[in-house]
């Protein structure tokens, strides 16, 4: 624990390495910017006192003194807009790099690690927990060297006007700290009870929205009223303790200030009377003092809880960004149009987890040019095939080859620009519909790009949207239909043109009719190139060079869909299941 | 914003109260220069104790009677603003539920999430913050000038001046900043949006070798941002230095003003300690009144998307009622279209056809087709554009919602169940149904399986969005929930598309021998799953390409011929 703490600060150091200099100025500027804030209620003290009373003011004295105290505030607002400015580029700067340092990272990591950890809980390390770290840490940092400086100086200084009012401030302030610290304590519970009714509502709001259309064809909206309406009586219980208990820290905390405020007041007069030993400019010091020595321990405590904060976040970073890469790069490159197309796999083990072992001891024997369907039930790895071929995962044992090379000695990026790829997830980017077929090469014209659409059959909703091929998708193509989503996905295929294809489930949202006529677009692209299809549609496969049927992991029976149908087995079940009826 | 803080007038005391304890306790921080002012000049010059001693404890009496304001202004106004939140959070809820699904639709439910959670929140929170503060923070500034100008009047010119320079600078800058912060929030936004996107499409990133290149607009988005939040800053990162300098250039104005005053004799020492400290005062409270305002902006855009969300009308209307009515014909659509809001194109494009009672209608056609559309036009999800549709010879715009929606049962195309017990959402269709009622429509929807599969039968809990169901046990439920109301009209809206062939016929013989003899809509692609119906209808493009069975259609429609022949 204690060692990786010690690890996480001195990446953190890394990090902070590039703006040293500016690092170390903050500091300087910082220390020098207290002591200049701090001397001038001396400077105003002893002009206070010059001026003694009718007849008995120093005017010349005080003019001196002011034309000093004017440079020192100057020297002062400049100094501190220099911290800022600093501050800025050194916390800006951070997180720029860190994220960015986080996204580069997120191309090389497995898959395996992109399919196990929740998109949300990345995107808010990459976002958020970098934003909090870096001006948590870098401000904090600021924060509490000034606020200790603050303190250290406040007490020289208060020292070297009178040792006993110094010791009054510098004792009984701190109380503040404890009952804010107490408050804070006590209603922690009632804050842990809010957002939990909150986060039970969100939830309750979230599911009725989302699903407003269902529950106004059940006519259920007052019944999800009524339920709504509990959870909201019941936050608003819990708010308002919630709410006035936490507002009682500012009133205490300024009560007890008020007090320490009357007693310098108290002994300070009574100190100016024994004559000499404090003036009235010397009180009035010490009251502006007063007031303003309780702000940083108030300050430090917020800024050590903030400084918690910022480690705990950078540490959620560090997760990521020391996340492992994926397995080297192999070195072997060919050019995608070299590519013959025959597929071999040997012994191939592979699981996801250890615990439970999925593929075993697969062999595969693919001759150029071949159509490859893969069927069989939920679960039996038939998208793990494709996520080896992919190279998304490796193969725990045994070899795949291409064209009789290891998959694992080509380049990743050789072997994948050999595939084109269409995935029954769907995925679109932000960016207009033609920027989203153009996804593999943007240097197509429009020509290619509406050629494509046609071949997808998407030419035709894609006409109809608000601004045809310009209209702009957002979040994952929200407006679209699931079927449509996946004619643009073919489309983006179509304009590929690539030499071995995978289709996992690619055409499942798209009716059938729609679909035969997309198949015979995708007969003309597979002509001569080695293919993958997986499909729960048998109707779509019937046609393939081979059937792979797999079950638990395995390739249980392989052949055409005759001589399969024939043989009376696994595959003879699952189809006359579908067409029973 | 009008309309937002009409939710507030049920608290009208709260918010009389609340500024008013707050007001009184701001009085007696006012106060405390002029006590300090007559312990140095009574005091200490004069060399009064007691005036010491009773000045001194005034301060402290004047903390406790503070203390004691402060607490209760601080429960007026989180009671103000809890009470504002729970009502209003109740109100949009309700008018959320009210509307229609054209605006539904136009609105988006993430807004709509967004309105009842963090916007509502916003608002709530910067009232307390308004009662507490908003009326304190002028107070003390106009208070403190004021003082001023009971001590000493030329010096307190020195105020009058000071703080519209003051004003101007400190609102000057934070307003400024406002739209620059924006910028900021927006180019995060976009940052945000391309992280997740990067993450969903990691698969097909990764086939088309566009790593860099994502990697590549990444960057170029993350240094604008950079550049943003360094402009941003650095006009916020003037504030600071500029109130300063200024706020204390004031004062060493004062102190020579004064200090020239006192000189001749008309001014004493302790005024002029009273004169800096109420300037000091003025600095803190324009700082808290600026970051207020801000929190003031983002609450007013907040209870501005509040307000577009109470300002919709529903644009569909509730009926008058009917009494009674009897036809044969159960549904008929005269002449129907239908064009969606702000869509280019009509969805269904005359759509006519009659239904009788009992009978079962197939609905056929491609993704897109309007298949959805025109069985949504039945319990008026939608208001047809054009045309009528009737039920029991009645428009059923005519018809009450509620009564309307209760004659018709309904299995959607995405089945969802809710958070619950599986006995709890099938109740949610029909709420005074016995357990026997529910068992019944269980059994009927082919789903009795489900519950005995099930430890806990019908309380099993089903989490949120029915993780942990399959998505034929779904379906099932949720047809079995279509089923529980006895329903005039039922309508299957592709709801058995994840049943396997035998299930789906089963469902089929077991509809078909309710004894209530239910009109049956059936909407599927698949020809096996309507071609038993008595009607078939044939969609294309939004228009009816065939209308007749099975052997009708295949005889006579080429696109049904297709659709079937796609299926062998």
């Amino acid at each position: 624990m204690k060692k990786s703490k010690k690890s996480t600060f001195i990446k953190i150091l890394g990090l902070v390495k590039q703006y040293k200099l500016s690092v170390v100025s903050v500091i300087f500027l910082a220390a020098l910017s207290v002591v200049l804030t701090l001397y001038i209620p001396i400077i105003i003290g002893e002009a206070i006192d010059l001026a003694a009373g009718k007849g008995k003011t120093d005017l010349n004295g005080i003019w001196r003194l002011l034309i000093k105290g004017a440079a020192v505030i100057i020297a002062t607002g400049v100094i501190n807009h220099l911290i800022s400015t600093l501050n800025n580029r050194i916390a800006y700067g951070v997180v720029k790099n860190l994220r960015m340092k986080a996204f580069t990272h997120l191309q090389k990591l497995p898959l395996s690690y992109i399919d196990t950890h929740p998109y949300g809980d990345t995107v808010s390390r990459i976002i958020s927990d970098a934003d909090t770290f870096s001006e948590g840490l870098l401000l904090g940092f600021t924060q509490l060297f000034t606020g200790v400086m603050t303190i250290a100086v406040t007490i020289i200084f208060m020292l070297s006007i009178n040792v006993y009012i110094a010791l009054v401030v510098i004792v009984l302030t701190p109380i503040s700290l404890l009952v804010s610290k107490y408050i804070a304590s006590k209603t922690h519970a009632m804050f842990t009870l809010q957002s939990q009714t909150r986060g039970e509502q969100t939830a309750i709001i979230q599911e009725a929205i989302t699903n407003q259309k269902v529950i106004q064809s059940l006519s259920s909206e007052k019944e999800t009223l009524k339920r709504f309406d509990e959870i909201n009586e019941k936050l608003g219980k819990y708010s308002l303790k919630a709410t006035f208990f936490s507002s009682l820290v500012n009133p205490t905390t300024r009560f007890v200030n008020s007090l320490v405020y009357a007693l310098v007041a108290l002994f300070g007069a009574m100190y100016a009377l024994k004559g000499g030993a404090l003036t009235v400019g010397g009180l009035s010091c010490f009251l502006s003092y007063a007031n303003q020595y309780t702000k940083p321990f108030n300050e430090i405590s917020g800024v050590i809880a903030e400084l918690h904060n910022a480690i705990a976040c950078a540490e959620r970073i560090f997760e990521l960004t020391d996340a492992p890469v994926q397995s080297p790069d192999g070195n072997i490159s060919i050019p995608p149009e070299d590519i013959f197309g025959s597929v071999n796999a040997h012994g191939v083990y592979f699981s996801y987890v250890p615990e439970r072992p999925l593929i075993q001891n697969l062999n595969l024997n693919i001759t150029p040019g071949q159509q490859i369907a893969i069927v069989g039930p939920t679960g039996c790895g038939k998208t793990t095939l494709i996520n080896l071929l992919m190279r998304f995962y490796d193969v725990n044992d045994g070899s795949i080859r291409i064209d009789g090379i290891n998959i694992n000695d080509l380049t990743r990026e050789s072997l994948r620009s050999g595939f084109g790829m269409v995935l029954q997830d769907t995925w679109l980017k932000t960016g207009t519909v033609r920027e989203n077929i153009a996804l593999a090469n943007p240097d197509a014209t429009d020509e290619q790009i509406t050629e494509a659409a046609k071949k997808a059959h998407a030419h035709s909703f894609i006409k109809r949207l608000p601004k045809g091929y310009d209209t702009v998708l957002t979040a994952n193509g929200s407006g679209l239909s699931q079927g449509e989503k996946q004619l643009l996905c073919i489309a983006r295929l179509m304009l590929t043109k690539p030499h071995m294809l995978i289709l996992d489930e690619a055409t499942s949202s798209i009716d059938t009719r729609t679909e035969m006529k997309i198949q015979s677009a995708f007969s003309t692209l597979m002509k001569g190139h080695t293919s993958f299809v997986v499909a729960h549609r048998l109707s779509t496969i019937k046609n393939a060079d081979r059937i792979l049927v797999m079950k638990d992991g395995n390739v249980v029976e392989q052949g055409t869909h005759n001589s399969l149908m024939e043989k009376g087995g696994f595959y003879y079940d699952i189809y006359n299941s579908q067409f029973k009826g | 914003m009008k309309k937002t803080l009409s939710f507030l007038s049920s608290h009208k005391k709260e918010c009389v109260l609340g500024p008013l304890f707050k007001l009184i306790e701001a009085s007696f921080e006012l106060m405390v220069p002029l006590v300090v002012a007559s312990i140095i000049d009574k005091g200490i010059l004069k060399g009064d104790t007691r005036v010491i001693y009773s000045g001194c404890i005034t301060l402290a009496l004047f903390a406790f009677i503070g203390l004691l304001l402060a607490i209760t202004a601080q429960y007026f106004s989180a009671k103000a603003a809890v009470g504002f939140g729970t009502k209003i959070r109740h109100a949009l809820f309700d008018k959320i539920q009210s509307l229609s699904f054209t605006e539904l639709d136009r609105t988006g439910t993430s807004t709509l999430i967004t309105g009842m959670t963090g916007d509502i929140n916003q608002v709530q929170t910067t009232i307390n913050l308004v009662l507490r503060l908003f009326l304190r923070s002028p107070f003390i500034v106009i208070g403190a000038m004021i003082m001023a100008f009971t001590i000493d009047f030329r010096a307190a010119l020195i105020f009058a001046g000071v703080i519209p320079v003051l004003c101007a600078v400190v609102f000057g800058i934070m307003l400024g900043t406002v739209p620059l912060y924006k910028k900021v929030q927006s180019a995060l936004d976009k940052i945000t949006t391309l992280t997740i996107e990067n993450l969903e499409g990691t698969r097909v990133i990764r086939a088309f070798c566009s790593e860099d290149k994502e990697t590549e607009s990444y960057a170029d988005v993350n240094s604008k941002l950079n550049h943003l939040q360094r402009f941003a800053g650095k006009i916020s990162a003037l504030l600071n230095p500029a109130t300063y300098i200024i706020i204390n250039m004031a004062i060493i104005l004062l102190i020579y003003t004064g200090s020239v005053r006192i000189n001749v004799g008309d001014l004493s020492q302790g005024d002029l300690v009273a004169l800096y400290n109420y300037m000091s005062q003025i600095l803190v409270e324009l700082i808290k009144l600026a970051t207020f305002i801000i929190s003031i902006n983002k609450a007013i855009a907040c209870s501005g998307r509040i307000e577009a969300v109470f300002d919709m009308e529903p644009s569909v209307k509730d009926g008058t009622g009917i009494e009674t009515a009897s036809n044969d014909t159960a549904v008929e659509f005269d002449g129907v279209s239908l064009t969606y809001s702000g869509a280019g194109e009509a969805s269904l494009e005359d759509i006519t056809f009659t239904v009788n009672k009992g009978d079962t209608i197939g609905i056929i056609g491609s993704t897109g087709s309007g298949k959805s559309s025109l069985v949504n036009l039945i319990p008026r999800f939608y208001d047809a554009t054009k045309g009528s549709v009737k039920i029991n010879g009645i428009d059923v715009k005519a018809y009450k919602i509620d009564d309307l929606r209760n004659k018709i049962g309904i299995a959607m195309q995405k089945s969802v169940l809710f958070k619950g017990t599986i006995k709890e959402n099938i109740l949610r269709s029909k709420p005074d149904a016995s357990d026997e009622q529910i068992k019944e429509a269980i059994a009927m929807a082919q789903a009795s399986d489900v519950i005995s599969s099930k430890k806990l039968g019908l309380d099993e809990m089903i989490e949120q969005g029915g993780t942990n169901l399959s998505g034929g046990q779904k379906q099932r439920l949720s047809i079995a929930r279509a089923l529980v109301r006895k329903p005039e009209i039922l309508i299957l809206d592709d709801s058995s598309s994840a049943l396997d062939y035998a299930t789906d016929a089963a469902l089929r013989n077991a509809i078909k021998g309710l004894s209530y003899s239910p009109t049956v809509f059936v909407v599927s692609q698949r020809t096996a799953s309507v071609r038993h119906a008595d009607k078939i209808i044939v969609l294309e493009d939004g228009k009816i390409c065939g209308i007749g069975t099975h052997d009708e259609l295949l005889a006579s429609c080429e696109v049904y011929k297709e659709i079937h022949q796609s299926q062998e």
